[in-house]
């Protein structure tokens, strides 16, 4: 199909399809039976195997049509984008739909007290007992566990094995007696991410993924889905128009309680789309020190933003790797959060001293000031990406490694 | 001029730090932070009375302990290591040196002692903390009446008494308000930083006393003796979170070593030394200028400048660092670095005060 042919087809699905007045699940089921809610998927499991490109059109006449799309807020697209990729039919079957219909959210059990950069190391324990997996150890950073019903969960299999080769990842049920979610507060106040406890969690045989042994190798797709994740824009589509009906209410709700750990994302971007306008209200645009920083930020960011699109076309095409791509836009979407925020900084002056509804930008601005630091840290910290970047990308020689050998036998933190 | 600290000194630095461990421990600073008032009487009285600390720089003859700007910046300096809570710097520092520069004898006489003695909070109403070059522009004084509005005013809210600049057309002038005294409005006003509280102060037509005649020269000197106190302050809290730091990465494993043992941290680590290092020096060689009546004249923008660049970087290395648990309420670093990015922007930003610095060294080479 060309462009004006796909147009058409999804503009005359929605208008013999599309109503608001349906619950929301009622729809999301038309929705994924139509093909339309993953278009870029295969199309054996609820897709048209679009491209990106293709993809954004179908979501530009949702958009316009006002109609409401599949579900999409928090990691539950990274669980999708792995079990798509490395899943078994039967895993895809099961878990696919219900997180495009936006029944089960998930959250990603990979960072440990003591294995966050270093991912590898993980140490909760799964054992396989008389046909189940048993889960015992602890995670932590975990955005969204409060609200997930599932887990993507990296645990060690084997700890005979160097550390790649004794992990294994699995899918776990959040709502059992063995797992424990207790929230976390951030220094900017909010509570997003939590502590998850698991002991004697139970994991169905089936829901291991990947086989035993290559967790590492399932947890790498993951990973270049998320640090790409980083260089794109999160919102999707807003919909036009009035909303009324039972789908928006619905939609609107969910969204609520989705969002709610991320409604400070924006700002640990640094809110460039507000430098611009903040320096004209208060009058900082006149200054020449404060231009000279603007012109920098904008630049860098369209730089970025040109260069991931380049990046895209090279993926597209088949000639590049995913991770080293994700890793710089990762790495440059922190270097400009950070010179956002010495800009709003320069352009705030003393009332950057204060925070809330009365301070800069309605609190925006303080907002930013203490969260873009966690820009460098989620996700894989600057330092991890530009070894990525060094090793992979550039080619250069390995760091040595003191952590070969079986896991049993590596220096580890005692806490 | 000095260029070390004398014996006595080092000693007086040993007194405060103790004092400030035992008082200012983190556990204190974050139950202090949560409360309306924000600081714990009974330790200000002792800080101010056994250790004499609220009056420092205030000569002995007007009740302080008649030290300058070095013992001064030596107990902000500790003050800012331990992010002591408390109207030290807006009664002492601020309102003390805008009285010390600018009031009229038998004000000094009467107001300095009662400060020194930490007995009257004071604090000083400035209605921009940007730019002395911009204050003047929202309070008013007519017939000593005051009009007018200053957003953001350091501990108002425990301030027994006002020491305002205000405009009286053409001239800058000196006034002192009860913070109870009737048409006074003294609001809170929510913080990034919850170690210092600041407050809105309205005045709507106040009968005010004035205490003195406010020139450029005097605001100017002023503001440059806050600053370097500020800067003092600032390189105590930016060697706290270095050391702490570097500690943090000794101890810290993964893959299979301690994360300090990474080139990348060690070269961050080292360059963050370098400027500490270099911002501290820069500090305590501006307070022996401002001592000793010699030495640059733009030296306090330059300080003032270095020492929130240097805080700020600290901060940001503080937590990126640590990680995740940098980023957590649990963890403190977040309380220095909420104090680092505050004082980054109070009483100028570096941008402003390196402008500053260039306009103060161009007028002084074209005098030569
Ligand atoms: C807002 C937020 C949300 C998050 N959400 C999730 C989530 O949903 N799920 C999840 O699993 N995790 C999540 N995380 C965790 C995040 O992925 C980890 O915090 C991150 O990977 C760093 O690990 P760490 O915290 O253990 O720090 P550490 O790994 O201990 O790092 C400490 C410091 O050492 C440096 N360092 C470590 N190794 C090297 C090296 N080889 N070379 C140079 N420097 C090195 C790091 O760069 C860092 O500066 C989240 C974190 C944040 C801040």
């Amino acid at each position: 199909m060309n462009n004006d042919e796909i147009r058409k087809a999804v503009g005359s699905w929605l208008d013999d399809n599309w109503s608001a007045d349906m619950s929301l699940v009622e729809w999301r089921d038309i929705l994924v039976d139509g093909g339309w809610a993953a278009p870029h998927w295969p199309e054996e499991f609820f897709g048209r195997g679009f491209t990106q490109e293709q993809a954004a059109l179908v979501s530009d006449v949702f958009t316009e049509k006002g109609a409401v799309g599949a579900a999409h807020a928090g990691p539950r697209r990274l669980a999708a984008e792995t079990i798509l990729a490395q899943g078994s039919d039967t895993q895809k079957k099961r878990y696919l739909r219900p997180i495009l219909t936006g029944k089960e959210a998930w959250c990603q059990l990979f960072s440990e007290p003591g294995s966050g950069s270093d991912l590898a190391g993980a140490s909760t324990k799964a054992e396989l007992i008389d046909g189940r997996w048993i889960v015992n150890g602890q995670k932590v950073w975990t955005t969204s566990a409060h609200h997930a019903d599932y887990g993507i969960l990296l645990a060690r299999t084997d700890w005979d094995l160097p550390k790649h080769q004794g992990l294994s990842y699995f899918l776990i049920n959040m709502r059992q007696p063995g797992v424990e979610v207790r929230p976390l507060r951030q220094m900017n106040g909010h509570a997003s991410f939590n502590e998850v406890f698991m002991t004697d969690a139970e994991v169905p045989s089936e829901d291991l993924i990947g086989g035993q042994g290559n967790g590492w190798a399932v947890a790498a797709t993951t990973l270049s889905f998320e640090r790409r994740g980083f260089a794109l824009s999160r919102s999707a589509g807003e919909i036009k128009g009035a909303k009324v009906g039972r789908v928006y209410d619905e939609y609107e709700a969910e969204l609520a309680v989705a969002n709610e750990p991320y409604t400070w994302y924006p700002q640990r971007q640094g809110r460039v789309d507000l430098v611009v306008p903040r320096a004209i209200e208060t009058g900082a645009i006149k200054d020449p020190q404060v231009r000279q920083e603007i012109a920098r930020l904008i630049s860098m960011s369209k730089g970025a933003r040109l260069a991931s699109a380049a990046a895209e076309q090279k993926r597209r095409a088949g000639t590049n790797e995913i991770i080293p791509a994700g890793s710089i836009g990762k790495l440059a979407a922190s270097v400009i959060a950070r010179q956002a925020a010495h800009v709003h900084t320069m352009i705030t002056g003393a009332d950057a001293m204060l925070s809330g509804p009365d301070s800069a930008a309605q609190g925006i601005i303080a907002e930013t000031l203490i969260s873009v630091p966690a820009i460098s840290i989620a996700g894989g910290t600057d330092e991890i990406q530009r070894n990525i970047i060094a090793e992979r990308v550039l080619g250069m020689p390995k760091e040595l490694r003191s952590d070969t050998g079986p896991f049993r036998d590596i220096k580890r933190n005692t806490s | 001029m000095q260029t070390e600290f004398t014996e006595d000194q080092q000693q007086f630095r040993e007194i405060v730090s103790r004092f400030l461990r035992d008082k200012s421990p983190t556990s204190a600073v974050r139950q202090l932070m949560a409360t309306e008032q924000g600081f714990d009487p009974a330790v200000w009285q002792q800080l101010s009375g056994e250790l004499g600390l609220a009056g420092a720089h205030i000569p002995e003859s007007y009740g302080g302990f008649g030290f300058g700007p070095v013992e001064l910046g030596i107990a902000a300096e500790e003050m800012g290591r331990y992010l002591y809570c408390g109207p030290f710097f807006a009664s002492s520092v601020m309102a003390g040196y805008a009285l010390m520069a600018a009031a009229f004898e038998p004000q000094k006489e009467k107001l300095l002692p009662a400060i020194a003695r930490g007995e009257t909070i004071a604090t000083l109403v400035l209605d921009d903390l940007n730019s002395p070059d911009r204050v003047g522009h929202a309070i008013s004084a007519v017939d000593d009446i005051l009009s007018g509005i200053a957003s953001l005013v350091v501990d108002a809210h425990i301030a027994d008494v006002l020491v305002v600049i205000a405009s009286t057309g053409e001239d800058l002038g000196l006034y002192l308000v009860d913070s109870s005294a009737e048409g006074v409005v003294i609001e809170k006003r929510e913080v990034l930083d919850p170690t210092r509280k600041l407050s809105s102060v309205r005045f709507a037509e106040v009968k005010a006393e004035k205490i003195g005649e406010v020139s450029m020269v005097s605001l100017n000197q002023a503001w440059d003796q806050i600053c370097v106190a500020l800067a003092h302050e600032m390189i105590g809290g930016a060697q706290y979170l270095l050391d702490s730091t570097v500690e943090y990465t000794k101890m810290r494993v993964q893959f299979g070593r301690p994360i300090g043992s990474f080139q990348a941290l060690k070269h961050r680590c080292a360059d963050l030394l370098m400027e500490v290092e270099f911002a501290r020096a820069a500090t305590h060689h501006a307070a022996r200028c401002l001592d000793a009546g010699e030495g640059e004249p733009y030296i306090a923008s330059m300080v003032k400048a270095m020492a929130s660049d240097t805080y700020m970087n600290a901060a940001r290395a503080g937590i990126q660092l640590r990680g995740g648990i940098g980023f957590t309420w649990e963890n403190d670093t977040h309380l220095w670095f909420k104090r680092a990015k505050s004082s980054e922007v109070f009483m100028g930003t570096p941008h402003l005060h390196r402008e500053r610095m260039m306009t103060i060294m161009e007028a002084n080479t074209n005098e030569q």
